[in-house]
């Protein structure tokens, strides 16, 4: 019974949600385009496929995996765990000394990128378009490693109280320059990966992790040091989706480069052949 | 009969490998470094379950419904060839889907409290209501104009990493000028925008539009859509925070 009514609940949250995008969807289509949706049956079915399971994912999420997720990163910054292995809990802490929290926040952000569903879709959408060339888990993995990394670094700069521009500003830099190696074709779908990673999975874990280390670290405020995790998020993964594209496209080169050598081959084969002949 | 089955089942199955790392990575947690018994057992299986079922049928609606759908209205814009009418769709898509976004509404509410506590608005309860709305809907028309811009992008074939680096240039110069206790909520703005629905839709009406149009690479010029919205909120909340 209870969890019939937290479905209700859900549901309803995520009929919210989903509202504005079919007033504007449906509005348009009949006042302004004013032509029948093609297939409009299955499209239907499809949206009611889209909100039961989005409502069954949040719902999921947040009976199973939010309150452990959320428990975990309090105890991971409690002081307490933090110097279960140290001599004496009065002195300060280093920085160092937190580094089951980077290899959680690590872990947490890879982990949670694979699972996001908007990114699942983007994939789909990239590897259809670029006809396979972009394979949708290369770029899920792709992304993962930038999120994981992005997290990582951003839970070392809460816990050493380094100004969050700095980072990001040299990220940028980063990002900039690679603008000019990456292949073309990856760049504008290296800027949306970033904008994916941070949604319905991610940002609740993470900004747990923020928030309780930034309680737990001397010296730090929860309002000011809190934030700025998904910034990192963000931002990582366009450097190592444009990294994985340079790579693929060294890999596709260099292949081609062999297949070169063999069909020049096979060609003096069949020269020589006919010669034969 | 059988096929839809089996489809499903499939779709399950890779459901469950989308999950499978988030799953390890608690348990190794909760096992090996805690070292705690897992509360709750029962209320975990009924969540994983819920978690594996939704994500599936998430995706198998989104390639029947949110996809085609996307696909349809870019390519009957185009064919309609009313730019203007294109234009008030993007700005609706993104105000619409951003502006009642519960993520966006638990950030600025906290952006109130930040500035009520840094001192650049009075610390009454009525003034932080009126801050957090006023941010609500800047970061929503901010969105809006996001995906106006990419849209035109699409529509002209202007170079996407010349903006991306406006922006970004935009963004730092900002970051020096911006009070300090805005800078981390605006950064941080750029990822509440997107949810799990918007992208999907944005992305295909992106990517159909840029298809549709003689000259346009889907590729090259289909995607960045997202990127937008997620990099203008971040200029337009710092400049709120300058304003106020």
């Amino acid at each position: 019974m209870d969890l019939f009514s937290d479905f209700s609940l859900m549901l309803l949250a995520t009929l919210r949600d989903v509202l504005p995008i079919i007033v504007i969807i449906f509005g348009f289509q009949f006042f302004i385009i004013r032509k029948p949706i093609p297939q409009l049956r299955r499209v239907l079915i499809g949206f009611a496929y889209v909100i039961i399971g989005l409502t069954l994912f949040l719902l999921g999420l947040e009976k199973a995996l939010f309150p452990i997720g959320r428990l975990m990163a309090t105890q991971l910054t409690d002081p307490a765990f933090i110097f279960s292995g140290a001599q004496s809990v009065t002195s300060v802490p280093g920085w160092q000394d937190y580094y089951w929290v980077y290899l959680f926040a690590f872990a947490i952000g890879a982990s949670t990128t694979i699972a996001e569903p908007s990114l699942i879709a983007v994939a789909i959408k990239a590897n259809e378009v670029s006809g396979g060339t972009i394979s949708v888990w290369g770029l899920r993995i792709a992304v993962a490693i930038g999120v994981a990394i992005g997290i990582t670094l951003g839970a070392y700069r809460i816990v050493s109280g380094f100004p969050l521009h700095y980072f990001i500003i040299s990220g940028y830099v980063v990002v900039v320059i690679q603008i000019f190696f990456a292949p073309k074709m990856i760049v504008p779908l290296a800027y949306d990966s970033g904008g994916v990673t941070t949604s319905t999975v991610t940002v609740p874990l993470v900004a747990a992790l923020g928030l309780g280390l930034a309680e737990t670290v001397p010296g730090r405020s929860p309002l000011l040091d809190g934030f700025g995790l998904i910034a990192f998020a963000r931002l990582f993964p366009i450097i190592t989706v444009m990294g994985y594209a340079q790579l693929a496209n060294y890999r596709i080169r260099r292949a081609k480069a062999r297949q070169q050598q063999v069909s020049e081959s096979d060609l003096t084969i069949t020269k020589s052949a006919s010669k034969r002949i | 009969m059988k096929q839809p089955l089996l489809a499903l089942a499939k779709a399950t199955l890779s459901s469950l490998r989308d999950l499978a790392p988030l799953i390890m990575v608690v348990a190794f947690f909760q096992f090996a470094v805690l070292r705690q018994p897992l509360p709750n057992l029962y209320d975990l299986g009924v969540g994983m379950l819920f978690v594996v079922l939704g994500l599936t049928f998430f995706i198998y609606g989104l390639e029947m419904g949110l996809f085609p759908i996307g696909q349809s209205l870019a390519n009957a814009f185009a064919r309609k060839g009313s730019v203007f009418w294109l234009l008030c769709f993007s700005f609706a898509l993104g105000f619409g889907t951003t502006v009642a976004e519960p993520a966006l509404i638990a950030v600025s509410a906290e952006a109130a409290e930040v500035a009520a506590s840094g001192g650049m608005i009075e610390d009454t309860s009525e003034a932080r209501q009126s801050y957090a709305s006023g941010l609500r809907y800047v970061v929503a028309f901010s969105v809006g104009l996001a995906i106006v811009l990419g849209v035109l992008r699409i529509l002209k074939g202007w170079p996407i990493h010349l903006m991306i680096i406006i922006g970004y240039g935009l963004v730092v110069c900002m970051t020096v000028i911006a009070p300090k206790e805005i800078i981390g909520i605006a950064y941080d703005s750029g990822g509440v925008t997107t949810s799990t629905i918007t992208v999907p839709l944005v992305t295909a009406l992106g990517v159909g539009l840029a298809s549709c149009l003689k000259g346009r690479n889907p590729m090259l010029d289909g995607f960045g859509l997202i990127a937008f919205a997620s990099l203008s909120p971040m200029i337009f909340v710092m400049a709120y925070g300058m304003i106020i």
